[in-house]
């Protein structure tokens, strides 16, 4: 219907955007009444996602042109913003931004670095930067539920937590099944994408790549490539978690800080 | 003068912890002494800062100022997990471990390398009331017999201090009587010395040697539960 009053790709996309966001702005609302309280944070949130993937959009119009390593400083920009996207699901955990920043250039940062090495992600700015933000987009999503289920898992088991460490034990050991339980939590929405990857969904990316002309099977072969890159990035960010993590939330005589 | 060494001494312990108002004192000035086998009951309303001394005896939490000496060594230059082994603990509630009684028993003697033979398990869990409970899964367990396990698991490190904070007053009556009786006879039994952390002054009167009162954080009476509590 929206290609009968809209003739270009250009008005027809900016028209597309507007209904969503209506609609997004309008199920909000409907949420809020139903006291999910995000009928404000929506239309900000919107707006900011526009605003940002349009500039991303005009940033690689412009970069096509250049050399393909200039692609990197964006990823490593896009890391940096990522983290502080995380420290902000997790106020109350010290050092949460050098944790998630560590944490994802070893998920994200490792696995672009080695799959580029190997030549499975071309080094060219079409491909860097568009697969490279889905790795680290989702990494960050992987992160951000790692920390606060286990911060959750740590609040209410403070007294188990306590109880292992009044017998002797090590903080890490004190906290470990709270930390794997996480990890395979954080790791479940990754996991289950693979597992009905071309079932119950087939990936914006595939869609896109048969849409402008590569065969079926070869974008099949490469949505998953990505999607197994997403996982391999997230399991290794939180790998690195765990080691990181009960620093944090354990003071250097072994006591477990209060998480307000 | 007394020149023999306590068992666990406590000197001018005090904590202060950082609040959105400002800093807010939970404990201060406190100190006693305890020798072997002495039984140390704390007394006071909640938030009197009771389980906040227990607390800084295990290091669970890090005094502001003061000292706590085991056996005459300052306990800040032990590492926490020895000093925890050696000074044990049971909680309000058991928070036992998702698993067999058996498996909570042993999990304090593991961390320090030790793996206790199924008979010492056996004897521990026999020694709480609980024979033949090896195998429960403790989430099977009443409030009671869990914490008769919890008491078992503190035990099985050997602990020479043993630390209660208000280990019955999560239980219904029957299991209170039958918690504080078993407590007694095994600190009795075993000679240990013991702080008891309780609001019940009837409680106190049955099982202690000496009474510390705590009143907002500060400690307004200390001496024998003779003088204290049966005046």
């Amino acid at each position: 219907m929206l290609n009968l009053l809209f003739h270009t790709q250009m008005s027809l996309g900016v028209g597309q955007a507007a209904v969503v966001a209506v609609l997004a702005i309008i199920v909000a609302q409907f949420a809020s009444r139903r006291g999910a309280k995000i009928g404000r944070e929506i239309p900000m949130v919107l707006l900011r996602g526009i605003v940002q993937i349009l500039l991303v959009g005009f940033l690689i119009a412009a970069m096509l042109r250049g050399p393909w390593w200039t692609g990197i400083p964006v990823l490593v920009v896009m890391i940096f913003i990522a983290a502080t996207i995380v420290r902000r699901r997790v106020p109350e955990l010290p050092g949460a931004y050098t944790l998630s920043l560590l944490c994802m250039a070893a998920g994200a940062g490792g696995v672009l670095t080695v799959m580029t090495l190997l030549g499975i992600v071309e080094p060219k700015i079409i491909i860097l930067i568009p697969v490279g933000s889905m790795v680290i987009a989702q990494n960050m999503n992987i992160q951000s539920l790692f920390l606060n289920r286990f911060l959750g898992e740590v609040r209410s088991h403070r007294g188990e937590i306590e109880s292992a460490l009044a017998l002797g034990a090590s903080p890490e050991h004190a906290a470990e099944s709270y930390l794997y339980a996480s990890f395979h939590a954080s790791l479940i929405p990754a996991i289950d994408n693979l597992r009905s990857l071309g079932i119950v969904w087939i990936p914006g990316m595939m869609a896109g790549m048969v849409l402008s002309g590569t065969s079926p099977i070869y974008a099949a072969l490469y949505q998953f490539v990505i999607l197994s890159m997403i996982f391999i990035a997230g399991a290794v960010s939180c790998l690195t978690a765990t080691y990181l993590v009960p620093r944090r939330i354990f003071t250097p005589q072994q006591q477990l800080r209060r998480l307000t | 003068m007394t020149t023999n060494t306590a068992v666990l001494e406590a000197r001018d312990l005090s904590r202060t912890v950082d609040q959105p108002g400002g800093p807010k004192s939970l404990l201060r000035n406190i100190s006693f002494r305890l020798d072997q086998g002495q039984v140390l009951a704390v007394l006071g309303p909640s938030g009197a800062g009771k389980s906040t001394l227990l607390r800084l005896l295990n290091r669970l939490d890090e005094p502001t100022s003061g000292t706590v000496l085991l056996q005459g060594a300052d306990t800040r230059d032990m590492d926490p997990r020895t000093l925890r082994r050696r000074v044990g603990m049971v909680m309000q509630q058991a928070y036992l471990f998702p698993g067999a009684a058996a498996a909570n028993v042993r999990y304090g003697p593991a961390q320090h390398g030790i793996v206790l033979e199924d008979s010492q398990v056996a004897d521990l869990i026999r020694q709480v009331g609980m024979a033949g409970y090896e195998d429960h899964d403790v989430s099977t367990l009443s409030g009671g017999e869990a914490q008769r396990i919890s008491i078992a698991r503190a035990l099985a490190n050997q602990p020479e201090v043993l630390l209660l904070d208000e280990p019955t007053s999560a239980l219904d009556d029957l299991s209170k009587q039958d918690i504080e009786h078993l407590l007694a006879s095994l600190v009795r039994e075993r000679n240990m010395t013991c702080v008891w952390v309780t609001h019940d002054v009837a409680q106190a009167r049955r099982v202690a040697d000496l009474v510390l009162r705590l009143e907002a954080g500060q400690s307004i009476a200390f001496g024998t539960s003779q003088e204290l509590l049966h005046a």
